[in-house]
């Protein structure tokens, strides 16, 4: 690691925890329906939206009314995002005359549940498969939507928590249309137009053929590419206008860029735990929860990052530097960028996972075994260190009720979390979720990595769903655990070797997105509604403090101990034995020095 | 129905506004105050756009500085982005990296030492413009021999072209290939330098 790498992680997170504050206030205004700096501008398209969609925003609704309004809004958007990519032919801003032959059935399918539930998990590769009115029109809506619908459903289960005796938690088109006008225009607005400074292209011409220095023939592509980068980040969608993603220039050119769409990942995320303390009358119970994450961020960053810098003994032995010099950035620089080096990528793979991203600005199929660990175990304890929007807070929360509940199973009480008591049905609640999201990952890549299709038929074409993998050995199954940890976690990031565009993979990563979005979540609604209608107790000398180190230190054993019960023996056949074949002695002595 | 109808009118409302409006307004800002950026930062040389400033091309000719390795189509292809994704063990990875380091020495005789880590090494995207300095200075006796020019003049003009960290410490310092080569362009004025062996490797 060099001083220069170790700073901008520092300094990262510092400008996290600032912005921390300013924006939970922020948000927690936006959600109250207060006034806030941008009301002048912009209350008059709030109301437009209140008007032309037809509900009164200050209707509030029980917990299964917002859920159903929630269902019924995901259900629109899929049919919205599967028709326009199906008929994209007929649609106008297509200059490259893409057809419905670029996107089969299962694809649609599985792109629409991947853009709905917010993970942007792409099966496609976005230049050769989409044109511009489908990524304008589908994709960039549902980068706000689904967004917006993520962070509603925060507010409504931070409502659970700070509201007493009420049978409602709040109105979902109402939060809905806030997080849309005055969260996620405003912020992509301003985003879009310094990435376009910076470089990022934003035009509706066609790709342009120029004729290179040494005479061969390059496309330069073209696309509204900015608008949508702005929100992809945001948003913490992370679906690229490119198949290379934030790695490609033309979406992420410059290391400014690169720290800004960090920053536009992690802000909202972090803003909403103080929004939370503040809610709940109690900052320290924000500031609780941005701790326990920061902990685990910071430690995952600096794992990563020591990992990749540490690079792949086996090129070493052919020669190539893995020491960092003043000229040239040493390590594992396969997958990644000049311009990023070592420590900026390691930051984005651990920021994008930490949230619900999935933005990569490296390949993370390339990263060493315990380098690509970290993305990988990020995505596995559920996305809970600062979370995508929304996401991430939610996730703390189920597990902070699990805190309490094996505190209180300790010490022979009935645990509380901030004023309400925790019983039996939120904890129910808690562990169907959680369940949920564990048994789509494990027994969905388990199916994929022993099933065998016959070959050249229709659920998969290359035969065995394991000859899917594009690395032998224990890589391979990383390969499929990520994957399906990526689409449960909702998050869309890949080691991306995998074949996953065949009918088997489309449609299994499709339910496994379905189910990490609407089955974990729903119970979290459920959780909310029942919390919300509980009486707040009185603190007193027997209850267990939520806002000290003590209960940092437990949420993040509850994290640590569910994550490695559940999927350690999956990691150790993978990454793991990984990285004892990389460094073992019969991998080095296969190599010529 | 209750349910459907507020759906169907707010997803239809939120695509005219977040789907067409948006993208529309920021391509007409940014057309208007970043109109070379929002075009693709092309590069001119001799009257015509030879690429853009963000996108690697290839190079072959010993007389011209080299990219990194590509992943991307048949190598640099800006429709066709995306990394090798080979996984640190990969054979496929190994084998492709010994023969560059091969190829590398062969031609580069002059350099001694570890190679740089990112000239051999393939991109993220396939279209990395940049290589290192360490990796910019490793080719500049071949250069200067391809093109008949004297070391130190190559090795200075790396040296202007570097392109240090972003406000003092974000990223990577980095050399942008393309226009290392345009520049050499003019550090070679005489016609009689010309590099005469130019040929495209189909890699």
């Amino acid at each position: 690691m060099t001083f220069n790498g170790v700073a901008q992680i520092v300094v990262y997170f510092l400008i996290v925890l600032v912005l921390a504050k300013p924006v939970g206030i922020f948000l927690s205004r936006v959600f109250n329906g207060h006034r806030t700096f941008l009301h002048p501008p912009l209350r008059r398209l709030e109301a437009l939206c209140y008007r032309l969609g037809g509900v009164d925003p200050e209707q509030e609704q029980r917990w299964t009314q917002y859920a159903v309004s929630l269902l019924a809004f995901s259900a629109a958007s899929f049919l919205f995002v599967y028709a326009i990519q199906r008929l994209q032919g007929f649609l106008p801003l297509n200059p490259q005359h893409f057809g419905a032959k670029q996107v089969s059935p299962d694809l649609a399918f599985n792109t629409a549940i991947s853009f709905v539930t917010n993970t942007n998990w792409q099966a496609y590769a976005g230049e050769t498969t989409f044109s511009y009115f489908v990524q304008m029109a589908a994709l960039t809506v549902q980068n706000f939507v689904s967004a917006a619908a993520g962070v509603a459903m925060s507010v409504a289960l931070i409502r659970g928590f700070a509201r007493r005796e009420s049978k409602t938690i709040g109105n979902f088109w109402a939060d809905l249309t806030r997080a849309t006008v005055y969260v996620f225009l405003p912020l992509s607005l301003l985003g879009a137009l310094f990435l376009c400074s910076q470089g990022v292209i934003q035009t509706l011409r066609p790709n342009l053929p120029v004729r290179t220095l040494q005479g061969a023939t390059q496309m330069i592509p073209g696309g509204p590419v900015a608008s949508q980068e702005a929100i992809k980040e945001a948003g913490t969608n992370g679906g690229g206008f490119f198949n290379a993603n934030s790695a490609h220039p033309f979406e992420n050119p410059t290391p400014l860029t690169d720290y800004v769409e960090m920053l536009f990942i992690f802000v909202i995320p972090a803003g909403l735990t103080y929004m939370f303390g503040r809610e709940v009358g109690d900052t320290r119970q924000g500031w609780a929860l941005f701790a326990a994450m920061s902990v685990m961020f910071l430690a995952g960053a600096f794992f990563c990052y020591h990992f990749e810098q540490r690079g792949n003994p086996l090129l070493a032995r052919m020669g190539i530097a893995t020491q960092a010099t003043a000229g040239q950035p040493g390590g594992n620089m396969e997958g990644k960028e000049v311009r990023f080096g070592i420590a900026d990528s390691a930051l984005f793979a651990t920021v994008t996972t930490d949230a619900s991203c999935g933005a990569v600005n490296s390949m993370h199929d390339s990263f060493t075994p315990l380098g690509g660990l970290v993305p990988l175990v990020n995505l596995l304890t559920g996305e809970v260190i600062f979370g995508g929007v929304g996401a991430g807070l939610k996730g703390m929360l189920l597990f902070a009720i699990l805190a309490v509940f094996i505190a209180g199973l300790m010490v022979g009480r009935t645990p509380e979390y901030v004023g309400k008591k925790i019983e039996q049905k939120e904890v129910k609640l808690a562990m169907v979720a959680l369940i949920a999201a564990a048994a789509s990952i494990l027994v969905f890549s388990a199916l994929s990595s022993v099933l065998r299709f016959p070959a050249q038929k229709y659920w998969n074409p290359p035969g065995p769903t394991s000859a899917n993998v594009a690395n032998p050995g224990p890589h391979g199954l990383s390969e499929i655990l990520y994957a399906y940890a990526s689409a449960t976690g909702n998050n869309g990031s890949a080691f991306a070797g995998l074949n996953a565009d065949t009918p088997w993979y489309n449609l299994t990563l499709g339910l496994a997105m379905f189910i990490g979005r609407f089955i974990f979540l729903l119970p979290l609604l459920g959780i909310a509604g029942s919390l919300a209608a509980k009486k707040r107790l009185a603190v007193t000398s027997g209850t267990l403090p939520t806002h000290g180190p003590l209960f940092v230190g437990l949420l993040i054993g509850t994290v640590i101990l569910v994550a490695a019960l559940t999927f350690f023996p999956a990691l150790s056949l993978g990454p793991i034995a990984e990285h004892y074949l990389l460094f073992s002695r019969h991998a080095l002595t296969a190599v010529k020095p | 129905m209750r349910y459907l109808a507020p759906a169907f009118r707010f997803m239809l409302l939120f695509t005219v506004l977040t789907g067409i409006i948006y993208p529309l307004v920021v391509t007409g800002l940014c057309q208007w105050w970043f109109p070379r950026q929002a075009d693709g930062s092309l590069v001119r040389a001799k009257g015509r756009v030879v690429g853009s400033s963000l996108l690697g091309q290839t190079f072959t000719g010993a007389a011209y500085f080299h990219p990194r390795p590509s992943a991307a189509g048949n190598g640099y292809d800006p429709v066709a982005s995306g990394g090798s994704n080979f996984s640190a063990t990969n054979p496929a990875l190994l084998s492709r990296v010994q023969t560059a380091v091969a190829r590398f020495r062969r031609n580069n005789p002059a350099f001694r030492g570890p190679i740089p880590a990112d000239l051999l090494t393939a991109s993220g995207s396939g279209l990395d413009p940049d290589i290192s300095p360490a990796a910019a200075y490793a080719q500049a006796p071949r250069v200067a021999q391809a093109r008949g020019l004297p070391l130190a003049s190559v090795r200075q003009l790396i040296g202007q072209m570097i392109q240090p960290r972003q406000l003092g410490f974000l990223g990577e310092p980095r050399v942008e290939v393309l226009r290392l080569n345009l520049a050499l362009a003019h550090l070679a004025r005489a016609p009689a330098s010309r590099p005469s062996t130019i040929t495209t490797d189909p890699r």
